[in-house]
């Protein structure tokens, strides 16, 4: 297997809060491998946008621990300069909401043009502009060139989008972070954005880190599911066997409240809400929801160990006597 | 946007009606005398010199009449003519325009200039030294009155330092350049001659900053909120994300949208500009439209006060069209609608 493209390590983000640090990611690891990808699930809070901001060195609040390798290099710590010289040339990031995350002053011709002379200053603004159109033909926007004169108000949810992947992989990046994507947007838009970036993932051997609180959009988005809960990566493996046959109660819970066409039960939520990072639940983050938990669950926090071709944060499906 | 304008500077007329109505009432309606001025106080018991003044003015009409006729007059563009300067208003204003605007203008320039500079420092460096001291130098700037600050400014600078020139345009003995714009600053520079240049800088200094710094004080508190109201948006998180430098983010991503507020602003404080202008030519002895505007007021001089109004009111319309103007040109969004 060739060398991952991006390494995050035991990679712990907190922020400063009223009674103290506030723990929001407490040791993330994941790998993205040259042109792999990796769904990144988890609900709201759990610290998904936060991990990834942090790698690319976007929290200027934070205190951020671990490690984050592109390429062997380190970025966490990073100078501002060498971080600046990554993002958007090496990793992409495109952002959930497309109606903030452009800017409404500028046309978004000038916008990707403006993300390709960042990472090269010999590059005259004709050519610039001349490159922002193709970009916008590449993610399969028409008439481009109009559309390049075009202002973010101008154009819908779903061209806003593809003009921000079209901004992030200007520069060929080796990994695009896609951040909830088209959680903004209408379904039949979702499913044309997710045809974009898998396009680009094949044709330009992007790898691609999708992150979404939806298990029903990775299926097919994804070969490897990473699923996140309070702060931390509480299974990962191969997408299709984790679906299969899913570890953790909290994977199992998250398939189980899909509605899904083969299986004549109906969709059960996962019971209870969300822990909050100012309160994280002592020992097992996910026991005050678990059906499985037993009173040890209380006391210490599981680490991730190895269950087939997967890995589990669960003391009690890990246990021998459960296998 | 065009059919917008349109429509603006044809209700203008209107709304000059309006001014010039309710200026009208107010002047005629203040229980004062004019004849005063025109005839003065020892004549004032002289029948015979009052009624020739009352009807070479025009005074002995009834109001509705001299309403009337002073419309009737200005739709052929004539002011009337001053009781204090016998000389036509509209050429008693041109006159002194230039000194206003070259005033007003180097005040607006100076507080739009140091107010947004500041306030993008004051953003950029958040509780820093340049903050808490711009955030002084704003309130100082918008709570001090203009004529306060005048005095104390040309007492320290000119009286005890003489660092300064003192009140006035130019050196009273100085020879004016040649009228071309009326600007001395830029007539000078038209006729080459430096050291006028100079000097007409050096008069400019002190009654444009105090002029000009109540608009720094709010220009830079505002510039500076908005800018990091911006800074935190999502478009600059996109912007930083994809690798442009923080230079770019502020200057070429941030500031746009944050100045949006900031032209609003300046835009009000042309109009606080216009009226903070009759208080500094007075203190400096500055000879435009404000000390003018004193000098009608006092002597209750009709004409002289009505075509003042009008000219404010002129000012403060275009001022209004030109800030929704500008606005348009940066933000895409209104440009449609
Ligand atoms: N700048 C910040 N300062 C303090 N707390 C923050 C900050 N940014 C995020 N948080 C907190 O960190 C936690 C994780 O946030 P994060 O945005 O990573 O969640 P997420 O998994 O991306 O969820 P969502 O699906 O809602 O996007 C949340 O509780 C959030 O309130
Ligand atoms: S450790 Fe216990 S509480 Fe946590 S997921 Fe496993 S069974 Fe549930
Ligand atoms: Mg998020």
């Amino acid at each position: 297997m060739p060398e991952p493209v991006l390494v995050v390590d035991d990679l712990h983000v907190s922020f400063r809060g009223p009674d103290g640090p506030v723990p929001v990611v407490r040791g993330v690891s994941f790998e993205v491998h040259e042109g792999g990808s990796l769904a990144v699930v988890g609900e709201s809070g759990s610290g998904k946008t936060v991990s990834m901001l942090a790698v690319l060195g976007l929290l200027p609040g934070a205190t951020v621990r671990g490690s984050a390798r592109y390429r062997g290099t380190e970025l966490l710590g990073a100078s501002q300069a060498r971080l600046r010289a990554v993002r958007g040339a090496h990793l992409g990031m495109i952002f959930q909401d497309p109606m903030t995350s452009l800017n409404p002053v500028l046309t978004v011709g000038r916008q990707i043009a403006g993300v390709l002379r960042a990472h090269d200053r010999r590059l005259r603004s004709a050519a610039a502009r001349a490159r922002a159109v193709e970009l916008l033909d590449l993610v399969s926007i028409p008439q481009p060139d109009r559309r390049a004169r075009a202002y973010p108000h101008e154009l819908s949810g779903g061209m806003r989008q593809r003009v921000m992947i079209a901004m992030a992989v200007a520069n060929r990046p080796d990994v695009l972070i896609a951040d909830e994507p088209t959680t903004a947007l209408d379904v039949t838009v979702q499913a044309q954005i997710l045809d974009v970036v898998t396009r680009l993932r094949r044709e330009q051997g992007i790898g691609l880190v999708l992150i979404t609180h939806d298990l029903g959009v990775v299926a097919g988005n994804a070969d490897r599911v990473a699923i996140m809960y309070a702060g931390r990566v509480v299974e990962d493996g191969p997408m299709t066997a984790t679906f299969a046959s899913p570890g953790h109660p909290y994977t199992r819970g998250l398939l189980a409240s899909l509605p899904r066409l083969d299986r004549r039960r109906d969709p059960v939520p996962i019971g209870g809400a969300p822990p909050s990072p100012s309160s994280w639940p002592t020992g097992c983050p996910f026991h005050p929801r678990c059906p499985l938990a037993v009173d040890a669950c209380r006391e210490a926090e599981p680490d991730l160990v190895a269950l087939g071709d997967a890995r589990v944060a669960c003391s009690v499906v890990a246990a021998p006597s459960h296998r | 946007m065009r059919r917008y304008v349109l429509r603006r500077v044809a209700i203008m007329p209107l709304l000059l009606l309006g001014i010039v109505t309710m200026v009208f009432a107010v002047t005629r309606l203040t229980p004062a005398n004019p004849l005063v001025t025109i005839v003065g106080e020892r004549n004032l018991g002289n029948r015979v010199v009052v009624d020739a003044a009352k009807r070479r003015w025009g005074l002995d009409r009834s109001v509705p009449v001299q309403y009337e006729r002073y419309v009737a007059n200005l739709t052929r563009g004539d002011l009337g003519t001053s009781f204090r300067t016998r000389q036509s208003v509209g050429r008693d204003l041109s006159d002194r325009l230039p000194a206003t605007l070259e005033l007003t203008l180097a005040a607006l320039v100076f507080g739009l200039v140091s107010g947004v500079g500041l306030g993008i420092v004051a953003a950029r460096r958040r509780d820093g030294w340049i903050d808490h001291l711009s955030r002084l130098f704003a309130l100082v700037g918008s709570s001090m009155p203009a004529f306060w600050a005048g005095l104390l400014l040309l007492y320290v600078f000119y009286s005890r330092l003489g660092w300064l020139p003192g009140p006035g345009r130019l050196d009273p003995r100085a020879v004016t350049p040649l009228r071309r714009t009326g600007f001395y600053t830029v007539d000078s520079l038209l006729a080459g001659d430096w050291n006028t240049f100079w000097a007409s800088v050096r008069h400019l200094a002190m009654p444009a900053f105090v002029l000009g710094w109540g608009i720094t004080g709010i220009v830079s508190r505002l510039t500076r909120a908005s800018l990091l109201d911006e800074l935190g948006a999502d478009y600059v998180r996109t912007a930083r994300a994809m690798g442009i430098s923080e230079r770019r983010v502020v200057a070429g991503h941030a500031l746009p949208n944050a100045l949006l507020p900031t032209i609003t602003i300046a835009g009000f404080s042309f109009a606080f500009l216009i009226t903070g202008a009759v208080l500094v030519e007075t203190v400096f002895s500055w000879n435009g439209v404000g000390s003018y505007a004193v000098d009608a007021a006092r002597s209750l001089d009709y004409p002289a006060i009505m075509g003042v109004s009008l000219l404010g009111g002129i000012a403060f319309l275009l001022t209004n069209l030109l800030t929704d103007l500008t606005y348009a040109l940066i933000d895409p969004r209104i440009r449609l609608s």
